[in-house]
């Protein structure tokens, strides 16, 4: 999860200073310290770091923090408001050309994820603005790059263009402008060969691939995991092609992701997607705003609705509160909440998106086992339908045929008839909850999938 | 004699072409890091608290890591100390010494293959996009040269074209490789490469595998799998489980080394793309930390682009410079 840690080390710092009424300049030096440090280790770039360290402790040595009541909430509004200062504002969409093709060329250093971008752009280009992008092959170097893009191509049912290894980087694009030309696509994709920022025979080739195809768009594709060096590349390709926007790859993982942070402030060019997976539909917008929430572990609470509308059932959603009303909750129901649950997602990419819950003791680092996920599935699944609607009936015997015709020991059905019960009971204190206010809430039910 | 006389014998008496392919694709980060310590040297002459936030600095722009340059300044505060360096002129090896002492704390590892009488198997591994591939295809290249034969598993059953590229490596290497169509099992082509590399009495089999975000629990244990069945095949293999890191890679490297360390027991890095301006400065809190050294380094694309990593030619590289200066005293 990207800032993760960055997230834990500011809440460490703020949780020192919470306490007090008033906070001295002695206060935000140290605890600037920590900020300090804790983005470095985000690798965000030094230079970086230290100018927004300095702004920071500016805004909150000055008045509004001492003067403040909560000084520990107004640090964290100060240090949010300038993450998403820093990591550019609003949200941009792909520039279109006025006149069709609308260009845009693909470029980055060698495994930064350009091919699989192009890919997952044609998509989005395709679904969601309705063009018919094609794609170019650009890549003469690496062993079997034309290939990777064909096959990609192939997946998507869209057009790859290539001429094999034997032609100029430059005529393959000229020729595919033709082409596009004739065959009516209104946007060309170039996937270019990766290459070292340092490395001036290729990176005049890029030079003379921009020259020739003009391109509306030059997306700079970053791997999310480079570390201090991403400013440098980062500056090299902006100086010699001016790109106009940066694709961050590989935010799925575990990276802090602090060249977000180093590139935007370096080129001063908006981030305008981020690669989540390795699957084609897996290129999300950049949101700054939530990006900044995140590092700061107030949770990316926006992606995560986001991510239950698209999949969520809403009718399947409401038919189930009625359920959770009126206690005529199943098995059947449970199982069906699983699969909407799984749908979202793998579990602790979720988890993570929740706010607060990078604070549950014990859970930091939870790792959710999806495949007991599966298991519970199957023992539900060799239930009968009597079974499912009232586990009551369920006895000894009975477990025993579930236990063998789901793979599982009579203990993992005991189990999961225990965690059923509990979470009943859970539905039942959450509806009360609602009249009488806060309790404390415990997740039983879901214990078995954390390891 | 100066640490840096020291080291300039112990290299001049091993391969020249060896050391000038280090320096060449060590260039460019010692031409940005060697000028930025001697900058800081000849503008600092005392060794003073300014000095040493400098040099904090500096490391902390090469990837080095906080903990590990804090632990590295502190460990320079108390040298400088004892032996009551006062101004900055011969600094340059104390830190060098530093760095190498810091990479080489622990155990002493063998920086070299641990090559069987019969066959060696060698699984590569690491996250997306770091050169695991190629990677493959240059120590094939390495291992013909030595007079091995060597043949290839194309394990990467997922990424598109990835077979493809193996295959055209083992085209260019002249190597035979092991292959199954896109979407198989990796853990089935294993178990066909080592049959075949038993069949034909190879020397060496280097099995590719595809790049895995250390995160995803699903896919660490397929790589789980496809260790464990190789280790059933032959007893004590894989031999050797490299874990290609990519020198471009921030802090999250020490993540991927831990985990990747956990679920296959890595036994050495290959630390690629050396040859731009990144310095990869997260291996000395890899090998400090986790106990796993760096076996090689790629400098470049071409088939010879890999050359064995050791700590002294590092960081010599790094220093290159300052050595060549004080070689004229």
């Amino acid at each position: 999860m990207a800032f993760e840690g960055l997230a834990q080390r500011l809440q460490g710092t703020l949780q020192k200073i919470k306490g007090k009424g008033k906070i001295s300049e002695a206060d935000v030096k140290e605890m600037m310290r920590e900020v300090r440090f804790a983005l470095i280790e985000a690798d965000v770039n030094l230079k970086v770091v230290k100018e927004f360290v300095k702004t920071v402790s500016e805004r909150a040595v000055g008045q509004d923090v001492m003067k403040s009541l909560t000084p520990g909430q107004q640090v964290v509004k100060i240090v949010k408001d300038e993450l998403t200062n820093l990591m550019g504002g609003e949200q941009n969409p792909i520039q279109f050309a006025r006149k069709s093709p609308t260009v845009i060329m693909m470029v980055g250093l060698q495994g930064a994820g350009k091919t699989t971008t192009t890919g997952k752009l044609a998509t989005v280009l395709r679904k969601r603005h309705n063009k018919k992008p094609l794609l170019v092959a650009a890549d003469i170097y690496r062993p079997a790059a034309i290939q990777q893009l064909e096959t990609i191509g192939k997946q998507l049912t869209l057009p790859v263009f290539s001429l094999g290894t034997d032609v100029s980087p430059v005529e393959i694009v000229r020729q595919a402008l033709e082409e596009a030309g004739k065959e009516h696509h209104d946007v060309v994709i170039i996937d270019t060969a990766g290459r070292l920022h340092v490395d001036e025979k290729l990176m005049q080739e890029l030079k003379d691939i921009q020259t020739l195809s003009k391109p509306d768009e030059v997306f700079l594709v970053v791997d999310a995991m480079t570390g201090q060096d991403a400013v440098n590349v980062a500056k090299s390709f902006d100086e010699l092609l001016g790109i106009t926007g940066v694709v961050l790859t590989k935010l799925d993982g575990d990276t802090r992701g602090g060249a977000a942070l180093s590139i935007r402030s370096v080129t001063q060019k908006p981030i305008k997607f981020v690669g989540m997976g390795e699957k084609m539909d897996a290129l999300e917008p950049f949101h700054p705003e939530r990006m900044a929430s995140r590092i700061l572990g107030m949770g990316d609470v926006m992606s995560l609705i986001e991510k239950a509308q698209e999949n969520v059932d809403e009718e399947k959603a409401k038919e189930l509160e009625q359920k959770f009303r009126t206690q005529t909750f199943t098995l059947d129901d449970f199982l069906d909440q699983l699969q909407q649950v799984k749908k979202m997602g793998p579990l602790d990419e979720i988890l993570k998106m929740m706010p607060g819950f990078n604070k549950i003791k014990g859970l930091e680092n939870a790792q959710v086992d999806e495949s007991q996920m599966g298991r519970v599935e199957a023992v539900i699944r060799s239930m009968t339908i009597a079974e499912r609607t009232t586990p009551e009936i369920i006895n000894a015997n009975r477990k025993k045929r579930i236990a063998k015709g789901s793979g599982t020991s009579i203990q993992e059905v005991n189990r999961l008839l225990k965690q059923f019960e509990e979470m009943k009971k859970m539905v039942k204190q959450m509806t009360n909850m609602q009249q009488k206010g806060k309790k404390k809430m415990k997740m039983p039910g879901f214990d078995s999938f954390f390891r | 004699m100066s640490f840096f006389k020291k080291l300039k014998e112990k290299i001049t008496g091993t391969n020249e072409t060896v050391t000038e392919k280090f320096k060449d694709g060590l260039t460019k980060t010692r031409d940005s890091f060697t000028s930025k310590v001697n900058d800081l040297v000849a503008r600092f002459r005392e060794v003073d608290e300014d000095f040493f936030e400098e040099l904090e600095e500096l490391l902390l722009q090469a990837d080095v890591g906080v903990e590990t340059v804090m632990e590295l300044v502190d460990q320079l505060r108390w040298e400088v100390k004892r032996k009551n360096i006062k101004n900055t002129d011969g600094i340059q090896s104390v830190i060098s010494e530093k760095l190498v002492e810091i990479y080489k704390a622990g155990e002493e590892l063998d920086a070299n293959l641990n090559m069987q009488d019969d066959l060696t198997v060698i699984l590569m591994v690491g996250v997306n996009g770091v050169g695991k591939t190629t990677t493959i295809g240059k120590l094939a290249a390495r291992l013909k040269e030595e007079g091995k034969t060597v043949m290839l598993a194309a394990g990467d059953t997922f990424r598109a074209g990835a077979i493809d590229q193996l295959v055209v490596w083992g085209e260019r290497v002249g190597v035979e490789v092991i292959r199954q169509s896109e979407g198989s099992d990796p853990a089935a082509v294993m178990y066909d490469a080592i049959r075949a590399a038993k069949n034909r009495k190879v020397d060496v089999l280097i099995c590719d595998t595809a790049g895995r975000l250390q995160n995803k629990v699903n896919l660490m244990n397929e790589l789980e799998k496809v260790h464990r069945v190789i280790g059933k095949e032959i007893e004590g293999a894989p031999h050797e489980v490299l874990l290609a890191l990519d020198a471009t890679t921030g802090q999250n490297a020490l993540i991927q080394a831990q985990t990747f360390k956990e679920a296959t027991n890595v036994t050495g890095i290959v630390l690629t793309k050396l040859d731009g301006t990144a310095k990869g400065g997260i291996v000395l809190a890899i090998r400090n930390k986790l106990n796993i050294p760096v076996k090689f380094v790629g400098l470049g694309e071409g088939m010879d682009d890999l050359q064995p990593f050791d700590p002294e030619k590092y960081v010599y590289g790094l220093f290159a410079e300052g050595l060549e200066e004080e070689a004229w005293e």
